[in-house]
């Protein structure tokens, strides 16, 4: 049962973490497909297959560079650098709390490219994905501290390894994560700022002036963001690499039933929903865990 | 060899058509024919499109934002005629402000005739439409040597 860790161990930090950039494209790639296909049979319909995403991807590499103002790929290229970079950290074991600085410079440099160009869809795009992260962020923050009051470590290589469940400490944390993590998946009810699906409200938000190649850039950088989400989900049953494989698959699966099951929340709803759920949840977790222990 | 057959993004624009045309494409996207099982997906921005499906009789307003919308395009792309407004102007080709047919303004690739054009013709033409990207984008390869 443990032979996945010890395969894990048997790797250097720096063999880890190329196996992360190799695998972590295909597995999230597979993910969207999974969600496309999942989504479709949800509303009746066939879907395409699950290799869709890839398809998407290559066709995009094909298409002409259009290029609005010049600095616009540049912050996508730091935007994709920043969220593998810290991905590649995540997996190869080094602190949690790096990886989440990492990912939150990364989503800065997405709503830069956002603003950098003159679209005003892009800007209102950019606009809301700043509310969605000043939403989401304290959540993820307390997801390390709360994974550092139980283990004392801010290592991911001790935390998967600890032998007690975090799970049992960290309900409240989880449910909180599990909470923006449907942000972070950009899934209904919060996909403001740009939408895989055919709501036009704002034409595609954030991505709106990126096409071809840079777009193509976006949705990779998306794929390695959701393998890394699904890895933090990971951590909270490390116990055993099995239950934990099969929770961050039916995480994912779970929040495409979310996705399919809600309109649209208006910004509003969004930020003061997410801070409520996250102080009502993690941090009375959090208060409750430094009086146990 | 392109991808181009495999995921085809369409946007779809009504330049001053009776929405008979416009509502066979999104019943074209329900579950009853699905587009999306090709890979073809419906998206309101130009800059993602690879096919533009235009419908009705263009006219004089509705030309320069039929033009911009294909200026706007990354090639290659590929523009369909949905529906016999589009192809000719039909009943309408005589009035003052009617161009009468996509094909007068802009180069139009494929015609889907009908009035309303079927579902089954407009992913039949969508799907030709492929093949021709695939073609635009071989000799595109072929001009940048």
């Amino acid at each position: 049962m443990n032979s996945i860790y010890e395969v894990y161990q048997a790797l250097s930090m720096i063999e880890r973490a190329l196996v992360f950039l190799v695998l972590a494209p295909i597995a999230g790639g597979l993910l969207a497909g999974l969600d496309r296909k999942l989504s479709a049979r949800l509303q009746g319909r066939y879907g395409p297959p699950v290799r869709q995403p890839f398809f998407d991807v290559l066709k995009l590499f094909q298409k002409e560079r259009i290029v609005v103002n010049k600095f616009q790929n540049f912050n996508i290229v730091l935007f994709f650098i920043f969220t593998v970079l810290s991905g590649a950290l995540f997996f190869a074991g080094s602190d949690l709390l790096m990886v989440i600085f990492g990912l939150a410079l990364a989503g800065t440099f997405f709503i830069l490219a956002g603003f950098s160009v003159g679209s005003p869809y892009s800007h209102l795009g950019a606009e809301r994905e700043v509310i969605q992260m000043v939403a989401y962020e304290p959540m993820v923050i307390l997801v390390a501290v709360g994974m550092y009051q139980v283990t004392g470590s801010f290592k991911v290589a001790e935390l998967v390894q600890h032998q007690t469940p975090l799970i049992l400490y960290l309900p409240g944390i989880f449910a909180g994560f599990l909470y923006i993590l449907t942000i972070k998946f950009r899934k209904s009810p919060f996909d403001l700022s740009m939408s895989h699906h055919a709501h036009q409200e704002i034409v595609r938000g954030i991505t709106t002036e990126f096409s071809g190649p840079a777009l193509a850039l976006i949705e990779i950088t998306h794929w390695y963001e959701n393998v890394v989400l699904l890895g933090m989900v990971y951590l909270f049953f490390g116990f055993n690499p099995w239950i934990a494989l099969v929770v961050s698959l039916a995480t994912y699966v779970f929040e495409i039933f979310i996705d399919m099951n809600y309109a649209r929340f208006k910004w509003q709803l969004t930020f003061a929903s997410t801070w409520i759920f996250t102080a009502v949840a993690a941090i009375s977790n959090i208060v409750v865990l430094s009086f146990l222990k | 060899m392109g991808w181009f057959k495999r995921s085809p993004w369409v946007l779809h624009y009504n330049a001053t058509s009776c929405n008979g045309c416009d509502t066979e494409v999104i019943v074209s996207l329900t579950p009853l024919y699905d587009l999306e099982r090709f890979g073809i997906m419906n998206t309101g921005n130009p800059k993602h499109a690879d096919i533009l499906l235009a419908t009705g009789s263009v006219n004089e307003k509705s030309v320069q934002v039929l033009k911009n919308l294909y200026d706007q395009m990354p090639n290659p792309k590929v523009i369909v005629a949905v529906g016999l407004c589009a192809i000719s102007g039909c009943v309408f080709q005589d009035c003052y402000n009617v161009m009468g047919g996509v094909d007068k303004v802009l180069p139009v690739d494929v015609y889907v005739p009908g009035c309303a054009a079927r579902p089954e013709a407009i992913i039949d033409g969508v799907l030709k439409a492929c093949d021709i990207l695939e073609e635009k984008y071989e000799q595109q390869k072929k001009k940048r040597g």
